[in-house]
């Protein structure tokens, strides 16, 4: 109990733990910080940036900044909403992201994003990379043109399904997630109920012929914004 | 326009209120009288290849896209298409249902959005009103009744299309081996607040376009006119089918050519022509061969090949539509109209019964069965029978696709038709303002949306070219 201490988020006084990092002490009082590569149950990985905050004027991100007593963070900020919008948009053009006939459409956090962060279209140009699929898994597909590299495949096998079937290969914009297997996941023990495949926030990894099984209006982000489960935490203390 | 002294080529662009853009060339003899006319589309879209490695599931939802009107079209052909490849093709009550409601809720939506919106200009104006009035801003000006009649009975069938599928425009509510959910018994009584209405519009719509044509027949019958044979989709007993059925064609007296064709099998009795000057095929019944063989799909050609249609309504004012040509096939290009309105009324009494039928909210959604890896699925389209043949590898991907189109089945016939106003319609080597319009009155007959066989950018421009026996530009004149 005499463990916690106080910082603030955009004014708002949060309780923090040793241990905690902003993001998670943020989550606990129902303020949300927009994130992709971060998840609830792997360890942080700092690479998207969305969740970049101000910690006392320096930006940090706040999957891995750990919360300290009297820290000043900026996350609703107008500035911090255009890095993120820009980082969002980069994501986008940087892929080949077709959410007309995604079946991620409606589930697929970028797409949540880009509708909170009201982005509409892209304000940097389409760079339409070549990108190659995987169908050779009876039971998993891979389309690396939707692939954020968020990583989370790869600490969701390693760390979750103890397997190891996804890793990064290439550096720079030849960066890509490929698979430990001479040719390709069919090779792996990759299988349908693999963490790894729930994990992806995007429409990258899928279990095979589900497609449009959710109806529209009954997806995740269908209803409300994304961030608005953590939200509700704030404007319901009790729960 | 443009136009030399030398010669004999007319062009007619960018055609109006027709979605894409289409071009019209007109071809003169050394006696400087039409030899033929050609409709050139923009035809290129690419889907056949792109969707090319795409997994199977996702091809309902992808090829829609081919079109903003009729994408329910796309999405339920390519939706049966795929219940045979997951082995669901005989689907439940409840999911089988669902898809005929979307489907009939599409036809009633794209048929008013054809007859009120794009060619009821035409009639209610005629041919040679001035285009400033002749489109659907004038209609409701001057005929608000009618005009709010035509957005409300578009609105009706797009709400059904929201509800069966998700969205009114490019929704998710088919997927292989059935729907992915059924209708409440909320929605249910949303659909059934303004049934009524619409069925009383519906009967006016068709008794609108048969006093028109009945009063205009003797100018209405050789317009764009050409005897042709007709293909559809019909039921078992001879019933008009819109959503699932077996192939029958007819030639231009009724005389069967095929009947009860199994669809799966069309293209052991189809095949498309390529010819030198458009990317769009030419189809036609093998047995007939490519200068006999080419058919009329859409309302008229159902009209036409079905004994009967299961609707009262609809079946009685059938009768009357069949009796102007004395119960034998009709094939008067403008007749299409009047099909069209009959088929409204058809769509909206099927509505009426799915709307009372218990099995909208059935649990049971989706079938599946013995998988297979190549397919056909086949609907009629409001603007005619829709193909989509595909094969799928063991890894669940498309490795071929091969799309037949409504548009791409009335493509010899629309080009027919254009060639028989030309015919009728050009005097010197001047494209007129009257001929242009005619032009456009025939396309629209068939056909207002080019985009599903065409790329479509922006507004739609009809543009005419006057061409000389040796190729030469003699005038050329563009409807923006």
């Amino acid at each position: 109990m005499n463990h916690t201490f106080t910082f603030t988020i955009d004014g708002v006084e949060v309780r923090g733990r040793p241990g905690q990092t902003i993001m998670q002490a943020a989550d606990e009082a129902g303020i949300y910080i927009p994130r992709l590569c971060a998840h609830k149950e792997l360890v942080p990985h700092g690479s998207c940036r969305v969740c970049t905050v101000f910690v006392n004027g320096r930006p940090q991100s706040a999957c891995t900044q750990p919360a300290a007593p009297g820290i000043i963070v900026e996350n609703e900020t107008e500035a911090l909403l255009a890095i993120r919008r820009s980082l969002i948009d980069m994501l986008f053009v940087e892929g080949n992201h077709f959410c007309p006939f995604c079946e991620k459409s409606g589930n697929c956090e970028l797409q949540a994003l880009a509708y909170r962060f009201g982005i509409t279209a892209p304000q940097h140009p389409y760079l339409f990379p070549k990108r190659d699929l995987d169908a050779s898994h009876p039971d998993i597909f891979i389309d690396r043109n939707r692939c954020i590299l968020c990583g989370r495949c790869v600490r969701a096998s390693r760390d979750l399904d103890g397997k190891n079937v996804f890793q990064f290969v290439g550096r720079g914009p030849g960066k890509r997630i490929a698979v430990n297997a001479k040719a390709a996941l069919a090779d792996t023990d990759a299988a349908r109920t693999d963490r790894a495949v729930s994990a992806c926030p995007v429409g990258a990894i899928l279990r095979k012929r589900v497609g449009y099984a959710i109806p529209i209006g009954q997806r995740m982000y269908d209803a409300a914004p994304i961030g608005s489960d953590i939200e509700a935490v704030r404007a319901d203390p009790h729960q | 326009m443009t136009k030399t002294n030398a010669g004999q080529r007319i062009v007619i662009e960018p055609v109006t209120r027709v979605e894409g853009h289409g071009k019209v060339t007109i071809l003169l003899d050394e006696h400087r009288k039409v030899k033929h006319a050609r409709l050139h589309i923009v035809e290129f879209r690419g889907f056949e290849r792109f969707i090319q490695g795409r997994p199977f599931w996702e091809v309902p939802v992808l090829v829609q896209r081919l079109c903003g009107i009729c994408p329910v079209s796309h999405h339920l052909a390519a939706a049966k298409a795929m219940d045979r490849i997951v082995g669901g093709e005989k689907l439940t009550p409840t999911a089988e249902k669902v898809r005929r409601l979307m489907h009939y809720g599409q036809m009633f939506q794209s048929h008013s959005l054809h007859f009120f919106h794009l060619v009821s200009p035409d009639l209610l104006f005629g041919f040679d009103a001035d285009p400033a009035i002749r489109n659907v801003i004038g209609v409701a000006k001057k005929f608000p009744e009618l005009g709010v009649q035509g957005v409300m009975m578009r609105k009706y069938g797009q709400e059904i299309i929201r509800i069966t599928a998700g969205k009114k425009i490019h929704g998710t509510g088919a997927i292989p081996g059935g729907v992915n959910k059924n209708v409440s018994i909320e929605e249910r009584d949303f659909l059934l607040k303004d049934l009524d209405q619409m069925v009383v519009w519906s009967r006016a719509a068709v008794k609108l376009c048969k006093d028109y044509t009945m009063e205009h027949l003797a100018e209405l019958a050789p317009f764009g006119s050409f005897d042709s044979n007709h293909l559809a989709l019909v039921r078992e007993d001879g019933a008009m089918d819109l959503y699932h059925g077996n192939l029958r064609a007819i030639d231009a007296a009724g005389k069967k050519i095929f009947d009860q064709l199994d669809y799966q099998e069309y293209a052991d009795h189809i095949a498309e022509e390529v010819r030198p000057w458009s990317y769009m095929k030419f189809p036609f019944i093998k047995a007939l061969g490519p200068e006999k063989g080419w058919y009329r799909v859409g309302p008229l050609a159902r009209i036409n090949t079905c004994d009967f249609i299961d609707t009262p309504e609809a079946e009685a004012a059938r009768k009357e539509f069949m009796a102007v040509t004395k119960g034998a096939p009709n094939n008067i290009s403008l007749a299409y109209h009047w099909a069209r309105t009959i088929e409204i009324l058809h769509s909206i009494e099927k509505i009426k019964e799915l709307l009372h039928d218990p099995d909208l909210q059935g649990e049971d959604l989706v079938v599946k069965g013995p998988r297979r890896e190549e397919t056909v699925g086949l609907i009629e389209a409001p603007r005619g029978t829709l193909f989509h043949h595909y094969r799928i590898n063991s890894n669940d991907q498309v490795v071929m696709a091969n799309l037949i189109v409504s548009t791409t089945n009335n493509n010899e016939p629309m080009n027919r038709a254009v060639t028989k106003v030309a015919e009728d319609y050009l005097a010197g080597v001047t494209i007129t303002e009257g001929l242009l319009n005619r032009i456009e009155v025939a396309i629209r007959a068939y056909d207002p949306c080019l985009s599903c066989a065409t790329h479509a950018l922006g507004a739609m421009p009809l543009e005419v070219e006057l061409r000389a026996h040796t190729g030469e530009l003699v005038d050329r004149r563009v409807q923006a």
